[in-house]
């Protein structure tokens, strides 16, 4: 092996480029953003500002952070809704007025006034919710000119009552409390906001509402049609803002008991900066209470910063107004591009060194010398079927297959011309077994294990493992569930084909050549499942071996098959039965001879196995060239190959041409025949075994004949 | 037939006219020539402004920094002018940085895809601080004299009409010519029907609208110095008030929707008549500034309202996060 062939080998080995991709596919990575603003900011202003981490200061910036707090879960709300709010600067004013002129001069007790208060705000907010809700008029504009009108209301309020507020005094303790009472430190109004947040996060991820403002953001039309008012959840994210606004104002008012003509002024474009900073996006359905959290202490820690370092107030707007312009055009270049960065390093091959191809050429005398024998196979529901993936026969020789459509579809004996649908599951059911009981398994892509009895309840019985410890997707979700087998015991042990894939993108995973399999083991015992055998490169074929301790197992990219203890005295033990097979080994079942078939779904090329060889190569091939003209592993022709226990290859049976069964995923011997499964295909094969047992069926070979 | 005739600019016209009627009849002195020329002359700077603001809506865009580009520039302009600076290069210093405004709001809105009003909204807010930062310290920049034809832009008279009104009428005239038979005039016209139809079309629909701003901003340039010469001096404050709702008035009420691609220079005019005559008349009447205020908010609240009504949203062309 030269030397650079071992370098790459180890640095695709150690280097776990695959990471970076799944970590960018996180959905927290949108918060990383204002994460780091947050540190950068921190370091910056407490090397800047001495003093800057004090206590002092930390409590003034805590009671404002409070009120912030109360306001920006309003905003999150319309904003994830798809709208937004300016009204609030104006709003805030007009309710500090209130609050002032309702609690403070005419000394109404807070249970009455704070909600009196909250209601004005929320009125206001109404007035919002009705124009643009039902209205159907533009947010920005529209709250743009409430702000202004509610300015010019609270511009004549004060002229009107400017005087009465500033005289007037409410020396209840509850009101002094809102002012200056802290728990432990804390202030009254941060702790009001954190209620706050915490209830606007709970509604927001786990109640109807919410979930119907983040549809009505995602997709107006969608939710729409999916039956959501969506006029009214639009009006009432604008109500909610107002109400919160005004729960601000009135910390606000208990604190400075100051009703001037600047109060509010600007708070609106500081929590648009706050929103958009902490990425939640214009135009809404993307973001969450954290983020509007961590967006209003950045802004409120760098407003508060620049004006102790003396900056005019000139340039601190200038500064807030270009964090704001920075802040939008990262949010809408990032959901912009977010799937094509995504696309573009997602996708993270290795290095797979395939050993030289076996002959296939016909007379060489090779193994797998290629022959003509399924030319002219039976066909059965051919034209009617939709990627039968998987067949097999219950006692009555009835034939089960699945199909694209979510069915499992049950051709009758003795002559397979009439079919029904078996069931309706869902996904795409791939391989099945039967058991002891005769209940049929099946391994469902996209859903996970179901068992279907005999009278067709369909059970679930697995659609998620254990989650790995250093794993960045979610590995506990089942997301390819591909071929089973069933041991004596009741326990069932079924292949993953892939943890970063999904069904439609499954054959992308041949172009990483990274164990990203496994084999799981469900336990009837206490119907758990867990991991057994991690990192395989597509496992796919799963059989039990009938001394019922060991069971075969074929990694389609790794073109190798392999047998696995799972009990008995060699528990644990793997080895490599075949390896270098000449192509992509699919599912694998018993024979009437004790041997085993095997099929093999598409044949390996020279070409696809140096690619194999050269990651960098196929990186820069999904980084440069369009996804239609990627290379992939040839899967337009297969064969069926025969091997005893040992690993001989004894038999090869081939369709020149691909006519009738160009993909073959799976095989089944029964009662003499053989039938040819094809995930792309339209049709069923029958193939007469030359010399098999013509009463040898799977079932009776697992379970013993029933009587 | 009547009603096929009636659309939105002759209503505007014809109410301008009644209520032009109604004042000169019930308020004292709002005939009165003195009068006519202060109403014509703050309703000049408030058309041309309201030019550059049609240029953006009907590129369905809006530019809400054109009042902060206004007085910064004219203020900076004013203050070298002061420092001894001759006035064509302080000119030239005013015209490059309203160009360079122009051009990051393009880019903005035209590149990075930043929504109009955000952006310019944003824009504004960093002019001005700009403005107060580096280029005007102080709120208000008085000019020191000097006789120069440059003065008189404000305050002159060509055979009897205030050049005011006469700036006003060439900003107009240029860009109905400009709409009307130039190529980027007719395409702001399909970028603002349908961005995405003039794209695929193969109109240059992103240099347009970086052009599109960097003409309004130079409209706003103009405004400021018939603002500066007119009054002496300028205010930067002017970028903290709610006049930009007014030049968004005059458009929208002259009967250019906000949905874009429609309208012209003519609903400009007759828009600015209107609000001219108003705001006029409601100075006379004595109403306070904050009900001055309340009362012209309202009215651009209906007029956006009726203009919702009358323009709804285009489902098909609108975009997912259009706010």
């Amino acid at each position: 092996m030269a030397a650079s062939d071992t370098w790459t080998r180890w640095r695709y080995r150690y280097v776990p480029d695959h990471i970076i991709g799944e970590v960018l596919a996180k959905n927290w990575i949108d918060t990383l953003i204002p994460v780091v603003f947050l540190a950068g900011v921190l370091t910056f202003f407490s090397i800047e500002l001495p003093g800057f981490l004090s206590g002092s200061n930390l409590t003034d910036i805590a009671q404002i952070y409070g009120e912030y707090l109360i306001i920006i879960v309003g905003i999150t709300f319309v904003m994830m809704a798809g709208g937004i709010d300016l009204t609030v600067g104006s709003t805030f004013a007009f309710c500090n007025l209130a609050a002032l002129l309702v609690i403070n001069t005419m000394e109404v007790n807070l249970a009455l006034g704070i909600p009196a208060v909250m209601l004005m705000g929320g009125a206001i907010g109404l007035v919002n919710g009705l124009l643009i809700g039902y209205l159907g008029m533009r947010a920005f504009l529209t709250t743009l000119v409430m702000l202004i009108i509610v300015r010019a209301l609270v511009d004549q309020g004060l002229l009107d009552y400017g005087q009465t507020v500033m005289s007037g005094f409410n020396p209840s303790a509850a009101w002094e409390f809102m002012a200056i009472g802290h728990v432990y430190g804390i202030p009254a109004s941060l702790i009001v906001g954190g209620v706050v947040a915490l209830v606007g996060h709970i509604v927001l991820t786990r109640m109807r509402f919410g979930w119907h403002v983040m549809a009505v953001g995602g997709s107006r039309r969608s939710a729409y049609n999916a039956g959501i008012h969506v006029k009214r959840t639009v009006c009432a994210t604008y109500v909610l803002s107002g109400m919160l606004t005004g729960l601000a104002a009135t910390f606000y008012a208990a604190r400075l008991s100051s009703a001037g003509t600047d109060v509010g002024k600007g708070l609106e474009v500081t929590m648009l900066t706050a929103a958009v900073l902490g990425g939640i996006s214009l135009g809404g359905g993307r973001g969450s209470i954290v983020k509007a959290m961590l967006g209003a202490i950045i802004v409120l820690l760098v407003q508060n910063s620049l004006i102790r370092m003396g900056l005019s107030s000139g340039a601190s707007s200038l500064v807030l107004g270009a964090i704001l312009l920075l802040a939008v055009a990262i949010d809408v270049r990032w959901v912009k591009n977010r799937h094509k960065v995504l696309a573009r390093t997602y996708v993270s091959p290795t290095y797979f060194k395939l050993p030289p191809l076996p002959d296939t050429a016909e007379g060489s005398g090779s193994d797998y010398a290629l022959n003509d024998r399924l030319r002219g196979v039976e066909a059965i529901g051919l034209g009617e079927l939709d990627g039968p993936e998987d067949v097999i026969f219950d006692d009555e020789d009835d034939l089960y297959c699945g199909g694209r459509h979510g069915d499992i579809i049950r051709f009758s004996a003795p002559d397979y011309a009439r079919w029904e649908v078996f069931v309706h599951i869902g996904g795409h059911p791939l391989g099945m077994a039967f058991d002891r009981e005769g209940n049929l398994y099946s391994c469902v892509g996209g859903m996970g294990l179901f068992r279907i009895a005999p009278d067709r309840t369909v059970t679930k019985l697995s659609d998620e493992t254990n989650r790995s410890l250093l794993s960045v997707v979610d590995d506990s979700r089942l997301r390819l569930a591909d071929d089973l087998d069933i041991a004596p015991d009741g326990r069932v042990f079924f292949s993953e084909a892939t943890i970063r894939y999904e069904m439609y993108d499954w054959m992308v995973d041949a172009l990483e050549a990274r164990g990203n399999g496994r084999i799981i083991c469900w336990d009837p015992k206490d119907n758990s499942s867990r991991t057994v055998l991690p990192s395989l490169q597509l496992p796919n074929g799963i059989c039990v071996e009938p001394n019922g301790q060991s069971l075969l197992f074929a990694e389609t990219w790794g073109c190798r098959i392999t047998r696995w203890w799972f009990d008995g005295p060699n528990k644990g033990r793997k080895e490599v039965i075949i390896d270098n097979l000449p192509g992509y080994p699919d599912n694998i079942n018993r024979a009437s001879d004790g041997n085993f078939w095997c099929a093999l779904c598409g044949m390996r090329s020279p070409v696809f196995d140096l690619a194999l060889t050269m990651p960098s190569f196929r990186r820069r091939m999904v980084q440069k060239v369009a996804r239609d003209e990627w290379l992939y592993p040839n899967m337009n022709t297969g064969c069926v190959i025969k091997f005893d226990a040992d690993g001989n290859i004894l038999d090869v049976l081939w369709d020149l041409g691909g006519e009738a069964h160009p993909m073959i995923t799976s095989i089944r011997e029964h009662k003499g025949w053989l039938y040819l499964g094809g995930i792309y295909n339209n049709r069923i094969g029958r193939y007469r075994i030359p010399d098999a047992d013509p009463q040898w069926t799977s079932n009776a070979d697992y379970w013993g004949k029933r009587s | 037939m009547v009603v096929d005739k009636l659309n939105q600019e002759r209503i505007v016209l014809l109410t301008a006219i009644v209520l032009f009627v109604f004042f000169s009849i019930t308020l004292n002195g709002f005939i009165d020539p003195g009068n006519l020329l202060s109403l014509v002359q703050n309703v000049s700077i408030l058309g041309i402004l309201g030019v550059g603001m049609a240029l953006a809506i009907i590129g369905r865009g809006i530019d809400l920094s054109i009042l902060s580009t206004m007085p910064v520039s004219a203020a900076w302009m004013l203050n070298l002018i002061n420092d001894g600076m001759p006035i064509w290069l302080a000119l030239a210093c005013a015209l490059a940085f309203v160009v360079l405004v122009g051009i990051v709001n393009g880019v903005l809105i035209a590149y990075v895809e930043v929504p109009a009003i955000f952006a310019t909204l944003a824009m504004g807010i960093v002019v001005y601080g700009i403005g107060k930062a580096w280029l005007v310290p102080i709120d208000s920049v008085y000019i020191r004299g000097g006789e120069s034809w440059f003065y008189a832009i404000g305050t002159g008279r060509i055979l009897g009409v205030p050049t005011p009104v006469i700036v006003f009428a060439g900003v107009a005239l240029l860009a109905w010519l400009f709409l009307r038979y130039l190529k980027p005039g007719r395409f702001i016209y399909g970028i603002g029907d349908n961005p995405l139809a003039a794209r695929i079309t193969g109109m240059p629909v992103r240099p347009m609208i970086v052009l599109q701003y960097i003409l309004i901003s130079i409209i706003a340039l103009v405004a400021g110095i018939v603002t500066a010469t007119a009054l002496s001096g300028i205010n930067t404050r002017v970028a903290l008030s709610t006049m930009v709702y007014d030049v968004i008035l005059v458009v929208v009420l002259g009967g250019i929707g906000l949905s874009g691609g429609k309208g012209g220079i003519r609903n400009v005019i007759v828009g600015t008549l209107l609000i001219g005559i108003l705001l006029n008349g409601m100075t006379i009447m004595n109403l306070s500034y904050t009900v001055q205020n309340i009362l012209k908010s309202v009215i651009l609240l209906a007029a956006i309202v009726v203009d919702t009504l009358l323009n709804p949203r285009d489902e098909q062309t609108a975009q997912h996060g259009d706010i």
